[in-house]
């Protein structure tokens, strides 16, 4: 356990000094001269070449990397030229914003998706799984802003129940907070639901047709026991591994969510950000996600060890 | 569902409690994008305008037909030689911070405007050499030129008054805590959820102020926008979608403004902006541009591009505004001259590529000129490209055709001088003149409007026949609100005034 550990620690290192490295490389391909967006419908000549001076356009590449890097290290991730806020202050206030939709979305997402999988693989073949089995491709093939615009419609304009936009923050009112985040959860939460169903359904059947099940069966053991106790456990594997990284897809791909719902999370912070060739504030948020995709990654791995002793050894 | 239904119960009672908790005298304002840096010295994009309309006074302002109205300036006086303009300042004025709003404030801010590292009002205030105080009540600007859209620029960001005192404290960081003298005093933000403005209680005409905050919002999808206003969650919307507006027609709730805006959409062509000019009929032969301007059916543009929520025209300004110049109508839509045209030009089937910023108006307007004109021969390709990414290809010259607008400033110099003055920053179809240079400087150094417009007039009469430019028409700008908000004005910047809005009960 400890070696595995060390292994992985001393893995993310280099991880992180490489994505470092190609975030900021990748950056420098997007066409278009940042200093022409920024100068605006203008285009002053004097703007554009002091924005130049100031975000060190002209530098070669490898000196502007190090000017970033060095401020990385020092924790100042530098500042967002568009409206002047420093991007460590646009991160630590988007971020959380973006972890209570992807935990509600998730929530959503493993609170139907499991049980539904479970339902599926044990009832195969009868009305329960062909209802997941719908349901899993209407999740799949529902587009996440058309599903949104639908429940604004019917839930905010129509029925006039929930907000049909905005974020409240949960400490000032958890109330408000949960109202907004109903729908937007349930958007984002839907697909992944899906995808959990679709995999805990083949694990799950898999694991079912195994020798050991088998034996469980044999020995006499109630059908639920062998499935939630022996069966489901394994089954599970796979199926966390799916929900680390969909984790990290879901703090990232909140996007189109957060367009629809205003939510003003990270996706509509770097979406924006790209589009106004906002260097420092892309940089700052794909370095936080990189970061963040990297300790799921860590996490999923410890949880392989609590849930497969063979891997304990 | 029934399930389903119960849990969206709770959360729906603790809503429905929320409009109490709200005050009643909370303007909630959408906004198509969040804005840039709210510094007048520094803004550059349209909507930052939107709440610096109701955070910033301006010496000017203008009324629903363009003139200029006095605002912190009370009045002003050109000298004999127009190189030098008094102005006198409304007494009893103080910014947000208590500060006094006086001449030498004023000046303090035109000096910032004209020095200050990376400021946007340069360009606008270029002829500007020194500002002097007469009196605290009076200052005079001098010019180095005769510079008649000065009072106009002072209409917009260059005429905005900034607290010295806190400009000084905050440097390059007085965005982020902007002190104005407007009606409303900022009270925070936060980037791409809010900005939230609260009622100065020292403004000079609070009498006019009917709320006690505004919260302004941005939601940059069009039809969460509207379902944002339809739900009752905001108050105000810009920039409504034109497909929208005819159902609107229906709702009682609600009402809609359109204002024709003083910008345009136009199409550019590169006359000499690169090499490329010149290896195209398109950029070499003003006949062949003749020829693509008579193909195109504007009325059917508008038509299918914009659901009639646009004016047509062929010029910087629109046919309405006071200084079209009449002298070069609309042309009607005309197959068999452009073939003519194209024949002469010895080209009868020109190619060319025109570049479309990926905006969904930009992309239908590129495939519907594309049909129109192929009825006179043309074989146009579209190449799609990402708004930074056309910008640094036009300002390359790397290009034949650019699908481009221009959101407009009060004074027609706005519209015209850097476009078409020779190596002006906006002159991406790389037209260059003297005649055109001489009369533009002409048009600057001419106060008397009548004179003015005869100067216009001779200039459309040269540009427009060299058509680095075609213009197409001029956008509405659309607007909905709660039918109780009474006193929305629908002036022709597209800003909304905040000033004198008022809701019923």
């Amino acid at each position: 356990m400890l070696g595995f550990l060390t292994r992985r620690l001393g893995a993310i290192l280099p991880t992180l000094v490489l994505v470092s490295m190609l975030i900021f490389g990748l950056q420098q391909l997007l066409p278009g001269d940042p200093a022409k967006i920024l100068a605006g419908e203008e285009q002053d000549p004097t703007v554009i070449a002091y924005l130049h001076q100031k975000l060190h356009l002209d530098e070669p590449l490898p000196v502007r990397y190090a000017y970033w890097i060095g401020g990385v290290l020092r924790g100042d991730l530098g500042e967002s030229v568009r409206n002047q806020q420093p991007v460590l202050d646009l991160v630590l206030q988007k971020l959380p914003v973006t972890v209570e939709l992807a935990i509600l979305a998730m929530a959503v997402a493993v609170l139907v998706g499991v049980p539904a999988g479970i339902a599926a693989a044990v009832g195969r073949g009868t009305a329960w799984d062909a209802a997941a089995n719908a349901f899993a491709l209407w999740g799949l093939s529902t587009p996440n802003f058309w599903l949104g615009i639908l429940l604004i419609l019917l839930f905010s304009v129509q029925l006039g129940w929930l907000p049909a936009s905005g974020y409240v923050s949960p400490f000032e009112d958890l109330g408000a907070n949960l109202a907004a985040m109903v729908m937007p959860a349930f958007v984002l939460g839907n697909a992944l639901a899906a995808v959990l169903m679709r995999h805990t359904r083949s694990a799950m059947l898999q694991v079912l047709s195994a020798d050991y099940i088998r034996t469980a069966r044999s020995k006499g053991l109630r059908e639920a026991p062998v499935v939630l106790k022996h069966a489901l456990r394994n089954a599970l594997v796979p199926v966390v591994t799916l929900g680390a990284l969909e984790f990290g897809t879901l703090l990232s791909g909140a996007v189109l969510t957060e367009q629809v719902f205003t939510i003003p999370g990270f996706g509509k912070l770097i979406v924006d950000a790209v589009f106004n060739r906002d260097y420092a504030v892309v940089q700052g948020v794909v370095l936080v996600t990189a970061t963040t995709y990297i300790a799921l990654n860590l996490v999923a791995d410890l949880a392989y060890f609590a849930l497969n002793p063979r891997l304990r050894g | 569902m029934p399930r389903r239904l119960r849990l969206f119960a709770l959360p729906a009672l603790l809503l429905a409690l929320l409009p109490l908790a709200a005050s009643a005298q909370t303007l909630r304002v959408g906004l198509a994008e969040d804005p840039d840096v709210l510094d007048p010295t520094l803004a550059r994009s349209f909507v930052g305008r939107v709440v610096f309309a109701g955070l910033c006074d301006k010496l000017f302002d203008i009324d629903e037909k363009l003139q200029i109205v006095p605002q912190l300036a009370t009045g002003y006086e050109w000298s004999a030689d127009s190189k030098a303009l008094t102005l006198k300042i409304r007494p009893g004025v103080t910014f947000h911070d208590g500060e006094k709003l006086d001449a030498a404030a004023v000046k303090f801010n035109i000096e910032r405007h004209k020095t200050m590292a990376g400021s946007n009002r340069r360009g606008e205030l270029a002829p500007v050499s020194t500002v002097d105080v007469v009196d605290p009540q009076t200052v005079r600007i001098n010019l180095s030129a005769p510079f008649s859209p000065l009072l106009a620029a002072l209409t917009d960001r260059a005429g905005m008054m900034v607290s010295p005192k806190a400009a000084q404290a905050e440097g390059d960081k007085f965005g982020t805590k902007p002190v104005c003298s407007g009606p409303f005093r900022f009270v925070e933000r936060v980037a791409q959820d809010r900005i939230v403005l609260e009622k100065y209680a020292g403004y000079w005409n609070k009498d006019q102020v009917h709320f006690d905050k505004i919260v302004y919002t941005p939601i940059p999808d069009a039809t969460v926008r509207l379902a944002n206003l339809r739900s009752g969650q905001l108050d105000f919307i810009e920039r409504v979608a034109s497909s929208d507006m005819e159902k609107l027609k229906g709702d009682k709730k609600l009402k809609t403004a359109r204002i024709t805006e003083i910008g345009y959409q136009g199409l550019t062509i590169n006359v000499g902006k690169s090499e490329k000019a010149q290896q195209n009929p398109l950029g070499k032969d003003a006949r062949v541009r003749e020829a693509l301007e008579l193909s195109i059916d504007r009325q059917g543009l508008v038509q299918v591009v914009m659901d009639n929520e646009a004016q047509v025209g062929n010029q910087w300004v629109a046919p309405s505004n006071a200084w079209y110049a009449k002298n070069v109508p609309i042309p009607r839509r005309d197959i068999q001259r452009a073939k003519a045209l194209l024949k002469e030009a010895g080209v009868p089937n020109p190619s060319f590529t025109m570049v479309a910023p990926t905006t969904s108006d930009a992309q239908r307007l590129a495939v519907v000129i594309q049909a129109m004109a192929r009825d006179a021969g043309f074989d146009i390709k579209i190449q799609a490209a990402e708004f930074a990414t056309s910008l640094n290809m036009a300002d390359k010259g790397d290009y034949e055709a650019y699908v481009l607008a221009w959101s407009g400033r009060p004074d027609p110099d706005g519209n015209l001088f850097s476009f078409h003055g020779c190596k002006q920053p906006l002159n991406y179809a790389g037209y260059c003149d003297a005649e055109t240079d001489k009369l533009l400087a002409q048009s600057r150094a001419t106060r008397d409007p009548a004179e003015r417009k005869k100067v216009f007039e001779q200039i459309a009469a040269k540009v427009l026949k060299e058509r680095p430019v075609i213009y197409l028409y001029h956008r509405n700008w659309l607007w909905a609100y709660n039918a109780k908000l009474a006193g929305v004005r629908g002036l022709p910047d597209g800003l909304l005034r905040v000033t004198g809005l008022k809701m019923a009960p």
